[in-house]
């Protein structure tokens, strides 16, 4: 019987209460969402925290809405609900080709996307997609609160820009016109980790790329946003030939591992693939070719 | 800790250690075996309850977190001695072989045909998804669901 260590529970009644509740407490509380990733590590004995502040009761943190020139989403926001949004969707469809293979539909009931980027498993999905979107994330304290983006946010496997003092409220992702965005991924069996996936993004100027972005996930750390990609794609004229490029430039910036999901051979195949599938639909998208 | 419940209608309340998962307090605690308890890792979905009409896994569920919620066990199905649709349909269409899915399917699927009456195959094989049959029953736990769709309404919880 897996069961995780003893702690004491609290449930927070408010953003504010929880952020003052865990600057008491410090390193030795964590707060708990879904609870989808942070049960299993600590029935595991991964994480060991003393202390868990439940904050699924906070209303304020639930919401997909749009507000100055931004997709604003609260972070406990669950997956089914990123999932179901029509708004996100319409904006941004690289969500729903995620959130459709992200675990399972009773998983998704529970699983948010605060816990999810906070977790920063390096074979999570949304990672990758904030990050191809250009997304920000608001971090608050007791004094305030500060927005960085995805690059200052994703420090590591495991490890974020949130302090022990802070809470994920928010994330924020610019709308623009013209853009496409699409997400790929290789798993051996529903709702299994990934292989390997490449989620892309694209803001165009009729065939022109103007700006585009690949990440990557399950093929090593900080291969959620691929500079060098980015950089590739910036004003070229899409192309079957520029999605090749881009594959092999991101298939050769990742570090996969040899697993039993498969050999680093295997995976950078993967890598190269689904980078040159993702920007094929994300630009289809963007000229209204594809839903 | 005390934690406070209401479980297929009953006022729950039970003094538990705030590591309790919902399953074990289902059981254990409560005494209400029909909720089994698989793989303890929320892939194999036996352990489905619904929590406020949803079906979520409770072994990766604290009891502390459920409190306060309306929880439906697969004793929650049958109501006066009236089987609600979905069970019927588990009988008539051959929906068990060992029995150990079928609380978390039977659930699940209660939960899905409340929100959406006609489900297709495909959204009742998404549905349930998530939850693993190693009779390799699929076939005749999507007919008896569709059977369910086909026949009656809920008398059930968990609406």
């Amino acid at each position: 019987m897996q069961v995780p260590a003893p702690f004491e529970y609290e449930r927070a009644t408010s953003v504010e209460q929880a952020i003052a509740l865990r600057a008491k407490l410090g390193d030795e509380a964590r707060f708990i969402a879904g609870g989808h990733s942070l049960l299993p590590m600590m029935k595991l004995r991964l994480a060991n925290p003393e202390h868990l502040i439940d904050i699924n009761d906070l209303e304020e943190l639930f919401y997909i809405k749009e507000e100055a020139g931004e997709i604003r989403i609260g972070a406990m926001s669950r997956h089914r609900d990123l999932l179901d949004s029509e708004l996100l969707y319409q904006h941004f469809p690289i969500f729903r080709d995620a959130e459709k293979l992200i675990a399972d539909p009773v998983v998704r009931n529970r699983g948010t996307i605060g816990g999810s980027l906070c977790q920063a498993d390096p074979a999570e999905d949304l990672s990758a997609v904030c990050a191809t979107l250009g997304a920000t994330c608001v971090i608050k304290s007791e004094t305030g609160e500060r927005v960085v983006d995805m690059k200052e946010f994703h420090v590591g496997p495991y490890e974020t820009a949130v302090g022990d003092a802070e809470m994920l409220t928010e994330i924020r992702i610019p709308t623009a016109s013209n853009g496409g965005s699409a997400y790929e991924k290789v798993e051996r069996r529903a709702g299994d980790w990934a292989v390997v996936s490449s989620g892309a993004s694209v803001w165009m100027d009729g065939d022109t790329i103007t700006a585009g972005r690949v990440g990557l996930a399950a093929v090593g750390d900080n291969t959620t946003q691929l500079d060098g990609v980015a950089e590739l794609l910036a004003g070229k004229t899409a192309s079957e030939e520029l999605y090749t490029q881009a594959g092999e430039l991101a298939a050769a910036s990742c570090s996969p591992q040899t697993d039993n999901r498969g050999t680093e051979a295997y995976k950078r195949h993967l890598a190269m693939e689904l980078t040159r599938r993702s920007l094929r639909r994300a630009v289809a998208r963007a000229q209204g070719q594809e839903a | 800790m005390q934690v406070n419940m209401n479980i297929n209608g009953e006022a729950v309340s039970e003094d538990v250690e705030a590591r309790t998962l919902l399953v074990h307090f289902i059981r254990d605690d409560v005494g209400l075996t029909g909720t089994h308890w698989g793989c303890d890792t929320s892939n194999c979905g036996t352990c489905v309850v619904l929590i406020d009409g949803e079906p979520v896994k409770s072994c990766t569920t604290l009891a502390a977190m459920a409190s306060g919620h309306d929880i439906t066990t697969v004793e929650g199905l049958e109501v006066d001695n009236v089987l609600d649709p979905v069970q019927e349909g588990f009988m008539q269409c051959h929906g068990l072989q060992c029995g150990f899915c079928t609380p978390g399917m039977m659930l699940t699927a209660r939960a899905l045909l409340n929100n959406n009456p006609n489900p297709s195959e495909e959204v009742i094989r998404e549905a349930i998804s998530g939850q693993i049959c190693r009779c390799t029953g699929y076939s005749t736990i999507v007919r008896s669901i569709q059977w369910a769709a086909e026949h009656g309404t809920p008398v059930s919880v968990g609406n």
